[in-house]
C-alpha cells in the first residue's frame, strides 16, 4: 500500500505535537551544553509549519516536503533552521510530484535528506549531532524494507534512538556544543533527540490505522 | 575614473544579534566612507537571537554592486544560513560572495577600508582573514 500525502501530512503535524510537547526537555537538553533555544526554535518552526500546512499540503509529497523546508528556513532561527530545513527540502526533492510513495521512495527521500544535512552541517558520525540519530535510522530502514513498512519505520525509530543514545557519552565536535569541550560529555544531544522524535513520528504516523 | 572603481565589493555582517551586527556595521561604516554597501544582518522577524536564511539572501542581493560580496560571521550556525541564502541565490551572482573566516570586529573594518578603496573581492577576503593577527596592542 502507498503512502499517501495526507499520511505524511499526519507525520509533520505529530512530529510538531511532540515538539510542542517536548519544548522545555529539549530546551533543558540544549540549556546543559548549547544555547537552550533548540526546543524554542524547533517549537517556533514547526507552529510555523502548522500554521501554513493547508495551504502547502494539498497536491503533491514533493511539494509538501518542499513548503515544510521553506517555512523552516525562514522561522527556526538557529542552526537547526537550515539543518531541517535542508532535510525536508531534499527529501522533497527526492519526491517529486508523486503522490502514491512507496517505501522504496522513502527511502531515497530519507537518504537524500540525510545527505542534505551532512553537506549542510558536515558533521561526521560521532560529532554529537543529529546526523548521530538520522544515518543509523536511514540505513536501518533501507535495511529493513524488504520486510513490512511498519517494521522497517519501527526498525528505523529504533536505531535512530539508540544512536542518539550512543553518542551521550562522547565529547561534541560541531555546533555551539563543541565550545564545551569536554563539559559536552555526558549530556544528551539535543539535535539528535529532535532527530529521534521525527523518525518516532514518521513511524506513528503511517502505522497502519493511525 | 575606471571600471573596478565604480564598483566597490559590498560587506554584509551576519549575527545571531541584530544589536551585534549594526554595532558591527557602525563601527566599520567610519572607516569605510559613504560608498561601500554595508548591511547588518541579525536576529529573527520576531526578535529572537537567530539567523534567517532569506533575509541573509535579500541583504546579499542589496550589497551587490557588481564586484561582489563579502559576508562576515559571528557564530557557526551563520555560516548554515549564509550556505543556505548562497545557494538560493544560483542562477544570479552566487560565485561573486564569499565568507570570511577571520574574526568578527578587526575583520569587518578591514573589509570596509579595503572595500572603499576598491579592492577586489578577493583581496578584500585575504585582507579579512589575515585581520586574526592584527595586534591590538595589548603588551604582556
Amino acid at each position: 500500500m502507498p503512502i499517501t500525502v495526507d499520511q505524511l501530512a499526519r507525520f509533520v503535524e505529530l512530529f510538531a505535537e511532540r515538539l510542542a510537547a517536548e519544548k522545555e526537555n529539549l530546551t533543558r537538553l540544549d540549556s546543559a551544553i548549547g544555547d537552550a533555544d533548540h526546543g524554542i526554535n524547533m517549537d517556533r518552526g514547526f507552529q510555523a509549519v502548522l500554521g501554513k500546512l493547508p495551504e502547502i499540503s494539498s497536491d503533491s509529497a514533493g511539494g509538501l516536503f518542499k513548503g515544510v523546508g521553506m517555512t523552516l528556513v525562514s522561522t527556526v532561527g538557529g542552526a537547526s533552521g537550515p539543518l531541517y530545513g535542508t532535510f525536508f527540502l531534499r527529501a522533497g526533492g527526492a519526491l517529486g510530484d508523486t503522490t502514491d510513495v512507496t517505501a522504496e521512495q522513502l527511502a531515497a527521500a530519507l537518504r537524500a535528506g540525510l545527505e542534505g544535512v551532512i553537506q549542510r552541517g558536515k558533521a561526521e558520525l560521532d560529532d554529537k549531532t543529529m546526523v548521530d540519530a538520522l544515518s543509523p535510522a536511514v540505513d536501518a530502514f533501507d535495511r529493513s524494507l524488504d520486510g513490512s513498512l511498519p517494521n522497517a519505520l519501527a526498525a528505523a525509530a529504533s536505531a535512530a534512538a539508540a544512536g542518539r543514545d550512543r553518542v551521550t557519552p562522547l565529547v561534541a565536535r560541531k555546533g555551539r556544543a563543541s565550545y564545551l569541550g569536554e563539559r559536552s560529555a555526558g549530556h544528551q544531544d539535543p539535535g539528535a533527540t529532535s532527530t529521534t522524535i521525527m523518525i518516532e513520528a514518521l513511524r506513528d504516523a503511517l502505522q497502519p490505522g493511525a | 575614473m575606471t571600471e573596478s572603481q565604480s564598483h566597490l565589493v559590498g560587506i554584509v555582517v551576519v549575527s545571531h544579534s541584530r544589536l551585534l551586527a549594526e554595532g558591527v556595521v557602525q563601527l566599520a561604516s567610519e572607516m569605510a566612507g559613504p560608498d561601500v554597501r554595508l548591511l547588518a544582518v541579525g536576529g529573527t522577524a520576531d526578535g529572537r537571537l537567530g539567523t534567517d536564511a532569506n533575509v541573509i539572501a535579500e541583504a546579499l542581493r542589496t550589497a551587490d554592486d557588481g564586484a561582489g560580496v563579502l559576508v562576515l560571521v559571528d557564530l557557526g550556525s551563520a555560516v548554515l544560513a549564509t550556505d543556505m541564502a548562497i545557494e538560493s541565490l544560483a542562477g544570479e551572482r552566487k560565485a561573486d560572495v564569499r565568507i570570511s573566516r577571520g574574526p568578527l570586529v578587526e575583520g569587518a573594518v578591514v573589509a570596509a577600508v579595503q572595500a572603499s578603496i576598491g579592492q577586489s573581492l578577493g583581496e578584500v577576503l585575504a585582507a579579512a582573514e589575515a585581520a586574526a593577527e592584527l595586534d591590538k596592542g595589548v603588551s604582556r
